[in-house]
């Protein structure tokens, strides 16, 4: 009898699941171009993820209200991956292939941008890793589909340093000083030593390495270091929880706020609202925006898209700093596939590697973004075969208590020290993989 | 009717000490690798095969070879995670480190250091037993997750801690395309099963099965602990350091040691103990309930809202999913606590008696 029932319920489940795994070709539409979304609302980073999903699906969801892409509308769909590897391998398996096949990927996680980077070119799909990622994804000619678009973390430890060293009056006073780094120990964490070792032996400052392990709420050892050793700066490379325990420490253990910079995930509303006053004087690089309420796209999205009751999440919360981060993500994957329709057939939906095409070949300028809604959020970006960054331009903006706001004017990093190591580093993925440098007549393709 | 071995009559030894005693379970079995090996290719696409498939088989080993420590032997592990990082850190540095190293050579080196670490960290189990063992064993994840972390050589030095493989070849076959990776997890993950299951029907394996029931009884008889139970940590860590490898190299392509974290070790032995503890078959019943469901979950319970017309939000899915998941662990543990294997020779008896139970 029992067993009779299991075999039933057993038997319903598998079919139901059949039922599942096949229906999403029932719902393939033609001349929709397809942007899979993989997005973390749950889990120990959701604080951080959710805005950011937020921001992309809306800015997606604007485009096709301004009608598409030279017509061809959008369609989404979102996967979530809990920020866990093997969960978003699972996500980018399931998506890609979905509604005509995807658009690119944009993994908002290290670990499965590294996991991905072994995938995206035998599927041939674009990854977009929007100032993360690995930064040696900068160099095309070794990562083919590797798009760390607008900076990456080397980009921002360089100018993370050169605030420093403006402060202090000049990169010569950086001598003799100390700066200590925390970070979340996993390969996002660990991106920003090589820049910031660099600079140590280029300045001669000292630099300390704290690790903080996942999730990060885990910290009084850390502190008490601090503490004894009282650096002149802490560097925060930190992401969710990790960022609000650590200035909740510093607060308790009585280090200036002013003294600390967050890496860009560590410089959110999610990560000092509700320290608020305690958290005065916090500084965050940003990779270009910051928080932009009175942007015009994001007044756009106010009329067109929240108005009309189709927004995503919280009213509140659009035009926040992590928010622009997703619209803005979604905005450079729009005009990549806008760029590829220019040279493969205006109104025609592209396939990714159209898509790659056409954001290696990314041309966004001032004029073009002002009408896009980001006057005074972005910076030009061109990309080229060579360089898949575009542009490396950041600016630093400080938590007064209620609200970000910019403190220093546009930095750009040095390309003179970011250059070689890129250069090395992507030759030595090169060697490992055996994989050739990119011809010209490659470039052309 | 049909499960009936009435007229299968055993003329030797060798016949009736088979692994499968019954002609029906051997025919099943066999048409079940036949399938696996020929039907399944031709039957799945690449989403089926690199999502879960591929993870399936591969957890599927891992948790035979736990199971081998925990289920037969008796000694509870929270260090699997740990080993399979070893296996698949050891496996990764014999692969770059020198050239021309075979693919298989890697694996098995990856298993074969798996298996020293495993006997050291299994000194312990010759003085705490149950629940003291299982946070001694702890040690292990922490160790192997801080030393993957920290020391740069296991990594090649790799600023990120990431490392990635790529290129692999199987006696000049490329193992490139996910339907090769399948074949070769298959490939393996059948040899593995086959030599695991004769081990534990062998002396060995009663050993083992004696010390879990009975420890001083098991002394008593003439079976020397130390060696019963470092063999089982030796034997359990090789197969979960192979699996390991495979984890890094077949299915991730590049992987940094948080793919290997404590909540590995746990998803292992819940694999284990929904399964069946002292089951071979339990272990893919377990690895397929942990891998599958969570996934299945995923995509049927938007499909049940579009037909009611509901629109449910990725994060209601998600948690969704957690809570069907859970109260699925806690319904199959009080309708059968000893797992999922169980339920299945239930109902293998019931089937000899159907249609006609009197």
């Amino acid at each position: 009898m029992k067993l009779r029932q299991l075999a039933l319920a057993a038997s319903f489940v598998a079919a139901a699941a059949s039922g599942a795994l096949t229906a999403p070709a029932a719902f393939a539409q033609a001349k929709e171009q397809f942007f899979p979304v993989l997005v973390y609302r749950t889990g120990a980073y959701a604080p951080n993820g959710v805005p950011w999903a937020n921001g992309f699906v809306d800015y997606i969801k604007l485009t096709n209200a301004r009608g598409g892409i030279n017509g061809v509308k959008l369609s989404f769909e979102e996967c979530e991956t809990g920020y866990a590897t093997d969960r978003g391998v699972e996500c980018y398996e399931r998506l890609k292939g979905k509604n005509g096949g995807a658009t690119m990927f944009q993994p908002l996680s290290t670990g499965i941008t590294f996991a991905l980077t072994e995938k995206a070119p035998a599927d041939k799909i674009p990854l977009i890793t929007a100032g993360y990622g690995r930064s040696e994804s900068q160099d095309g000619g070794v990562f083919k589909w590797n798009f760390p678009l607008a900076g990456t973390y080397w980009v921002a430890g360089d100018i993370i340093i050169q605030d420093i060293a403006k402060k202090l009056g000049g990169a010569a006073n950086l001598k003799g000083k100390h700066i200590a780094l925390i970070y979340h120990d996993s390969p996002f964490g660990k991106e920003a030593i090589p820049i910031l070792q660099e600079r140590a032996a280029m300045h001669g400052y000292k630099l300390s390495l704290l690790p903080v392990t996942h999730p990060g709420v885990e910290q009084k050892s850390t502190w008490l270091q601090i503490r004894r050793d009282r650096p002149d700066y802490v560097v925060n490379w930190g992401w969710g929880v990790m960022n609000s325990t650590l200035i909740k420490e510093a607060q308790a253990t009585g280090y200036p706020r002013e003294k600390i910079y967050g890496v860009w995930w560590a410089g959110a509303e999610p990560d000092v609202k509700d320290i608020g006053e305690g958290a005065k004087g916090y500084n965050a690089i940003t990779m270009q925006h910051g928080a932009e309420p009175n942007a015009a796209f994001v007044k756009e999205i106010m009329d067109k898209v929240h108005a009309k009751g189709q927004g995503t999440g919280p009213k509140d919360e659009v035009g926040q700093v992590l928010y622009v981060r997703g619209a803005m993500s979604a905005m450079l994957a729009v005009e990549g596939v806008r760029r590829a329709q220019e040279r493969f057939g205006k109104g025609k939906v592209m396939n990714g590697e159209q898509v790659r095409w056409g954001l290696e070949n990314l041309d966004l300028t001032q004029a073009k973004l002002d009408a896009l809604g980001f006057k005074g959020v972005m910076r030009p970006i061109s990309t080229s075969c060579q360089d898949h960054m575009g542009a490396a331009w950041g600016r630093i903006h400080t938590w007064d208590g209620k609200k970000w706001q910019f403190t220093s004017d546009w930095y750009q990093a040095d390309e003179q020290i970011i250059k070689p190591m890129v250069k090395a580093a992507a030759d030595k993925y090169a060697a490992e993989k055996k994989l050739q440098r990119r011809s010209a007549a490659d470039c052309q393709s | 009717m049909f499960y009936r071995e009435n007229g299968q009559f055993k003329t030797s030894y060798a016949a009736d000490q088979q692994i499968l005693p019954i002609a029906q379970d051997r025919w099943a079995i066999l048409a079940l690798v036949a399938f696996a090996f020929i039907g399944v290719p031709l039957l799945v696409d690449e989403y089926l095969l690199r999502a879960i498939l591929i993870p399936f088989l591969i957890l599927s080993l891992a948790a035979v070879g736990v199971n081998i420590l925990v289920g037969y032997c008796g000694q509870i592990s929270l260090g699997s995670g740990a080993f399979m990082a070893v296996g698949a850190y050891a496996a990764y540095n014999t692969f770059v480190r020198i050239e021309g190293m075979p693919l298989i050579v890697a694996l098995l080196s990856g298993g074969f250091f798996a298996t020293l670490v495993g006997m050291f960290f299994g000194i312990p189990s010759l003085r705490v037993k149950g629940l003291y063992l299982a946070v001694a064993t702890l040690a292990a994840q922490f160790f192997c997750d801080w030393a993957f972390l920290r020391i740069g050589w296991f990594t090649n030095n790799n600023p990120s801690g990431s490392v990635s493989v790529s290129d692999l070849q199987v006696f000049g076959l490329p193992v490139d395309t996910p339907l090769q990776k399948y074949l070769f997890c298959l490939a393996v993950l059948v040899v593995f099963a086959l030599l695991a299951k004769n081990l534990v029907r062998s002396a060995i394996g009663r050993e083992w099965m004696a010390i879990r029931d009975m420890d001083v009884a098991a002394a008593v008889i003439g079976i020397r602990p130390m060696y019963a139970k470092l063999s089982a940590f030796a034997v359990s860590s090789f197969i979960v350091g192979v699996a390991g490898a495979l984890w890094g190299f077949v299915h991730l392509g590049s992987w940094e040691p948080a793919a290997f974290s404590v909540d590995r070790s746990f998803q292992l032995l819940f694999m284990v103990i929904i399964g069946g503890m002292g089951s071979i078959m339990g272990s893919f019943f377990g690895a397929a309930f942990i891998v599958i469901l969570p996934i299945v979950l995923n995509q049927l319970l938007p499909a049940i809202g579009h037909l009611f017309g509901i629109e449910i939000s990725t994060a209601a899915i998600s948690h969704a999913e957690f809570m069907a998941f859970g109260a699925l662990i806690v319904w199959f543990l009080i309708v059968e606590p000893h797992g999922l294997a169980k339920l299945w020779s239930i109902g293998k008896q019931k089937l000899r008696l159907w249609p006609f139970p009197h």
